[in-house]
């Protein structure tokens, strides 16, 4: 097996309803992988069958090549797990809870002081370590939360939806530390939110039904995108009477696309598909310079990973809803 | 058994960040005093001996063992840190002993604080320390064995209450199978194989017998069956019945 982070042919089922369907994935160190999907995709399922939480129905996970089943204790000895909401011993104080965690893991003494100081200042919750885990914000005990799966330096990371419930600047804050984390670590990161992916992951997996539905860097995500690709010309409205027969006429675009320009009433704006598989943008270029038309822009439309999204895991669920 | 140590101080002192060990010991202390002078007649029966306080015991712990016991899983479950707990490198085996190994000691620290008791008869006459010791023996382990079941309906529930009521009416149901009472029921109907089994089951036989000052390693032996049957019926429920 490869990776850090291995699991072939993940399979749950709950009262006959297949959650997580044959699903294999792969981390390597460095690597900073977003599990993104619905609600309800799997996406908790797969990270508990690869914390080994719970037993798969078919299929194994490996953890540094560690059976997560077979071989429990070495495996946990070696992840990170930040369980979904971050759950915590409420009544305990945060330094305390850190000093549980660290003694379950067999540390003690001064490699055990050694490490809870180092988890404290990679998230710097310095100042909250008195204060009971029931009083501290959703932000600090989210940290709290990231401390405890960074207490041994884990080589690999779990981390279901570290973000979920936060305020843009406490996401910001966890975003940065998990960053900070990913250089030495493979991490695995499930998240409802695209912009995530962007903000921290190197490669995304898009499940959708307990399957994968996409995999790839957000670029390469990104591509998949209906807008991926196109060119966009704007220009003012009185240039577009002349404008629109001199791009379509390009035997380089296959359709040409018109819409006022969303940001300026004064201007609108071409969508032009490309016909081949070379670079549209240069020959448009020259097209709008032998014509020598005024534009204000000129770019390619990069997809979105939200359209992505939605059409990678729509689709069936509404075949399903009208069945 | 790693993990254990560490468990077991947790467990120990989330008992006292949160009244319940002090409320478990005042009462304790309280209504075990009521039943061994009001009830029980501890001065006017004229006898050194601590009949009066040991005879309460069962019908004490009946609703005190499963109160200690019931946030021991419940609430692992309810709050999600059983996910936490379970995948951390501890064996289950180590967190179910180290739970109830905690709930035990806080029990044993009720009962070591009776001491006062024997200390009393023995200033007021010549008891009989044997059976005074064999007693103390009896009712731990009988403890145990209530906060195993308590342990064992705890894991079965994320709701606290559930988990009292359960462990009460299992307990219950153990203290009072070998009653006249209830072999009565059985007697008419029931094969012989059951109504033994029914007899034997009881707690409360077993703890008469130690309690008497007949020291039977088989009332030892029972306990000890109890105790580990329930204790490994905890680790089967939290390690099969893994949710999602």
């Amino acid at each position: 097996m490869t990776g850090l982070i291995s699991a072939q042919n993940l399979t749950k089922r709950y009262d006959g309803k297949t959650v997580v369907d044959s699903l294999s994935m792969s981390v390597e160190r460095g690597e900073v992988l977003g599990l993104l999907g619905p609600n309800g995709a799997g996406k908790s399922t797969t990270m508990k069958m690869l914390t080994g939480y719970l037993v798969p129905d078919e299929g194994s996970a490996f953890i540094s090549g560690h059976d997560v089943i077979g071989a429990p204790i070495q495996a946990r000895h070696v992840f990170g797990y930040l369980p979904e909401g971050a759950p915590a011993y409420a009544d305990m104080a945060a330094g305390d809870f850190l000093s549980f965690v660290a003694a379950a893991r067999g540390l003690s003494g001064a490699e055990k002081d050694e490490a809870i100081t180092k988890a404290v200042s990679a998230v710097d919750i310095g100042g909250v370590l008195q204060q009971s885990i029931d009083t501290l914000s959703k932000g600090f005990a989210r940290r709290v939360g990231l401390a405890q799966a960074i207490l041994h330096d884990p080589d690999v990371l779990i981390l279901d939806e570290p973000t979920d419930g936060l305020d843009p600047n406490q996401k910001h804050e966890v975003r940065q530390r998990i960053l900070g984390m990913a250089e030495m670590n493979a991490i695995l990161i499930s998240t409802l939110i695209l912009e995530e992916v962007d903000a921290c992951c190197s490669r995304a997996i898009i499940i959708d039904h307990g399957r994968i539905v996409a995999d790839g860097t957000p670029e390469a995500l990104r591509a998949k995108s209906p807008l991926h690709g196109r060119v966009v010309v704007r220009a003012a409205v009185s240039e577009s009477e002349t404008l629109r027969p001199a791009l379509s006429s390009m035997p380089q675009v296959k359709s040409i696309q018109e819409r006022p320009c969303p940001s300026d009433q004064e201007a609108v704006e071409f969508i032009l598909t490309n016909a081949g598989t070379g670079a549209l943008l240069p020959l448009v270029n020259e097209r709008l310079q032998e014509g020598n038309w005024p534009i204000e822009d000129l770019r390619v439309a990069e997809g979105r990973l939200e359209d992505v999204f939605r059409s990678l895991t729509t689709g069936d669920r509404e075949e399903e809803e009208a069945a | 058994m790693s993990g254990f140590g560490a468990l077991f101080r947790r467990e120990v002192a989330s008992y006292f960040t949160t009244p319940l060990a002090l409320v478990f010991l005042i009462v304790f202390l309280v209504l075990s005093s009521i039943f061994t002078f009001y009830v029980g007649n501890f001065f006017l029966r004229g006898q050194a001996d601590l009949q009066p306080f040991f005879t309460f015991h069962p019908w004490l712990y009946l609703f005190l063992a499963p109160a200690l016991g019931m946030r021991l899983w419940a609430e692992e479950r309810r709050s999600g840190t059983l996910e936490l707990l379970m995948t951390l490198p501890v064996t289950p085996w180590a967190a179910v002993a180290a739970k109830f190994m905690a709930a035990w000691s806080i029990a044993g620290l009720a009962l070591l604080l009776t001491m006062p008791l024997w200390i009393t008869v023995t200033y007021l006459g010549d008891p009989d320390h044997g059976v005074i010791f064999a007693s103390y023996l009896g009712s731990f382990l009988m403890l145990g064995s209530y906060l195993a079941i308590g342990s064992f309906a705890s894991a079965l529930t994320r709701n606290q209450v559930l988990a009292f009521v359960g462990g009460a009416s299992l307990s219950f149901l153990f203290t009072v199978s070998g009653l006249p009472l209830v072999i009565g029921a059985f007697e008419s109907w029931a094969p012989q194989p059951l109504l033994s089994l029914l007899d034997t089951m009881s707690l409360l036989k077993h703890f008469i017998a130690i309690q008497r000052g007949v020291f039977d390693l088989r009332d030892v032996i029972y306990f000890a069956a109890v105790i580990l049957s329930f204790l490994g019926a905890t680790h089967v429920v939290i390690t099969a019945g893994k949710t999602r």
